[in-house]
């Protein structure tokens, strides 16, 4: 039991050794700086940069996450404190399906419905697309961190002590006014840290955005534009891998830096929702 | 008056947020369906590729159901194995350090929080550090890495709502904490570590990311764990970038059946669930 525990306690630094021993070659030979802010990416001519990536990375999980947060708070505080209990019981099952849904099919249903619309929400504006652009990878994306965000603001609602509201209430405050002034100030870091494990989540997604968003290799410039994810990249061209050298070394930096931003959010996240979770 | 008016306001929008979320899944269900019944197809669940496939011909997908139900039944049965022990050790051996115990859970939610990508990167790095090919063999280790986390920490949040008095009161009439582990708590919490399981199973069989890498694609049904497999996520992915329109047809048909089984494990494990508090120890 202990050994299998400390398997699974030390496979985080297993992981990231790793893959910073495969990614090292490339470390070596470019300058870190190089290979994170520049954009031209030829790696027949060994000009690795992943700025086209990382910046499509941040435009498709940020524009999500922008999106998700009216929609999950919103609707938290509604199954929270407004709705019947029936409603937690009706909608508990809708969050949990949605997310078991595995991604791959999250992509189908973007081709054949976020994708047409895509094009048709782009016309309004007079741009020209395929559909398959940042706007319908951050709309997949939005429906997929939404039972993940709305499950921790739940719980998050649910641990703030009832006799808080009660006394706001007691001194004539309305519902309303209680929700806005007591209950979102103290749940400030707990809706933060929630939002920041929804961004580390759509920051790795993979397939599903890969299917929806193009895979263009440029600098996007506004949201229709098609982008190119750091996972999608790392997932596209796994058949090349080993033809061109140091390629392989490349798409495992990737990786590596992709677990880098991740744990930096869950790690930040984690600890503001451990301190919440103290002081309530 | 204004104030009563923002409170309607807010409260009209949470009602449409809240609609909206529950539309998006039916939305997303009927659509996979409506376009995936159709050309869904006794022949497609009971055949493997024939010759021509990839251009419309004739065959199935069998290969990839098959493909994917080893997959997952075998790295869901090396996670439980792994798993289970952890969860228990957590709950029975560590409780009274209370610090310790906050870590490891913390440890592990951060390993849940890791995209399976990386998993599949990693996979990969492992694959070729001792040699192996693409093969069934590294997806089951990739896979099972991939949801020993999530195994562990959902049996840990059932584990964690047995009282602490059935530990005591087993304490004190002589049993040792490896009976009280698998004896006791095993069988207190045994729907609530089902539920765990078939969660786990449903991450395993509709993750596509971390399999690319390591499992490999092929036509036929593997037959030892050194050949590589096709599994189902993969290939209602390949199929959909096809451009002939029968097989981006069959790409929406083998997304209805993959969404069907994980609809099936859901039901499952709800019904499970429910369950849970009608045979435990009540106090």
């Amino acid at each position: 039991m202990l050994a299998s525990l400390i398997l699974i306690i030390i496979l985080p630094f297993f992981l990231a050794a790793g893959l910073y021993l495969k990614s090292i070659l490339i470390i070596n030979e470019n300058h870190l700086q190089d290979l994170l802010f520049s954009d031209i990416w030829k790696p027949a001519e060994n000009k690795f940069g992943f700025a086209p990536f990382i910046i499509s990375s941040l435009w498709v999980s940020l524009s999500a996450i922008i999106l998700a947060v009216p929609v999950c708070l919103l609707s938290s505080i509604y199954i929270t404190q407004y709705a019947k209990s029936s409603v937690l019981k009706l909608m508990q099952p809708v969050i949990d399906i949605l997310a078991g849904i595995p991604s791959v099919i999250f992509g189908v249903w973007g081709v054949l419905m976020i994708v047409p619309f895509s094009v048709k929400a782009a016309g309004w504006f007079n741009i020209h697309t395929t559909g398959y652009n940042i706007f319908s990878g951050a709309l997949v994306l939005l429906v997929m961190i939404i039972p993940f965000i709305l499950n921790i603001l739940i719980e998050i609602f649910r641990m703030i002590p009832e006799e808080l509201s009660e006394a706001s209430l007691s001194l004539g405050a309305t519902k309303w006014e209680t929700i806005k002034y007591i209950l979102l100030r103290k749940a400030f870091p707990g809706i933060v840290s929630a939002f920041g494990l929804g961004l580390s989540r759509a920051f790795g997604e993979t397939i599903a955005v890969l299917m929806v968003v193009g895979n263009v290799i440029q600098i996007p410039h506004n949201i229709f534009d098609p982008g190119y994810p750091l996972p999608a990249l790392i997932a596209n061209n796994y058949g090349e891998m080993l033809s061109i050298p140091k390629y392989d070394s490349a798409l495992m930096l990737a990786a590596l830096i992709l677990l880098a931003v991740i744990l930096i959010f869950n790690f930040a996240s984690r600890l503001l929702i451990m301190r919440f979770e103290k002081y309530s | 008056m204004i104030k009563k008016a923002e409170e309607i306001f807010f409260r009209i929008l949470m009602i449409i947020s809240t609609v909206a979320i529950a539309a998006a899944l039916l939305l997303i269900i009927f659509s996979i369906l409506y376009n995936g019944l159709p050309a869904l197809s006794w022949e497609m669940i009971s055949q493997i590729p024939k010759g021509g496939f990839y251009f419309g011909k004739e065959g199935g997908i069998l290969n990839a159901i098959i493909g994917s139900l080893y997959l997952s039944v075998c790295s869901t049965l090396i996670a439980l194995l792994i798993g289970l022990p952890v969860a228990m050790y957590m709950n029975v051996f560590m409780i009274k350090h209370r610090n310790t115990l906050n870590s490891v859970r913390f440890i592990l939610d951060i390993l849940w929080g890791i995209p399976s990508i990386v998993y599949g990167a990693f996979g990969f790095v492992i694959m070729i550090y001792f040699g192996l090919k693409t093969s069934l063999l590294a997806g089951i280790i990739t896979v099972s890495l991939f949801i020993i986390p999530i195994m562990v920490r959902s049996m840990d949040e059932v584990l964690k709502t047995v009282p602490s008095g059935l530990l005591e009161s087993s304490l004190s009439l002589g049993s040792t904490k490896t009976e009280i582990s698998f004896k006791i708590f095993l069988r207190q919490c045994i729907p609530g570590i089902v539920t765990a399981v078939l969660l786990s199973f449903g991450r395993a069989i509709g993750d596509a990311a971390s399999v690319l890498f390591t499992t490999g694609y092929t036509d036929s049904i593997p037959e030892s764990l050194s050949d590589p497999a096709a599994t189902l996520p993969l290939a209602i992915f390949f199929q959909l970038s096809s451009p002939v329109e029968e097989v981006r047809q069959r790409a929406f048909a083998s997304a209805a059946v993959l969404t069907f089984v994980i609809l099936l494990i859901s039901i499952a494990a709800r019904i499970l669930s429910a369950r849970y508090n009608r045979n435990k120890i009540k106090f």
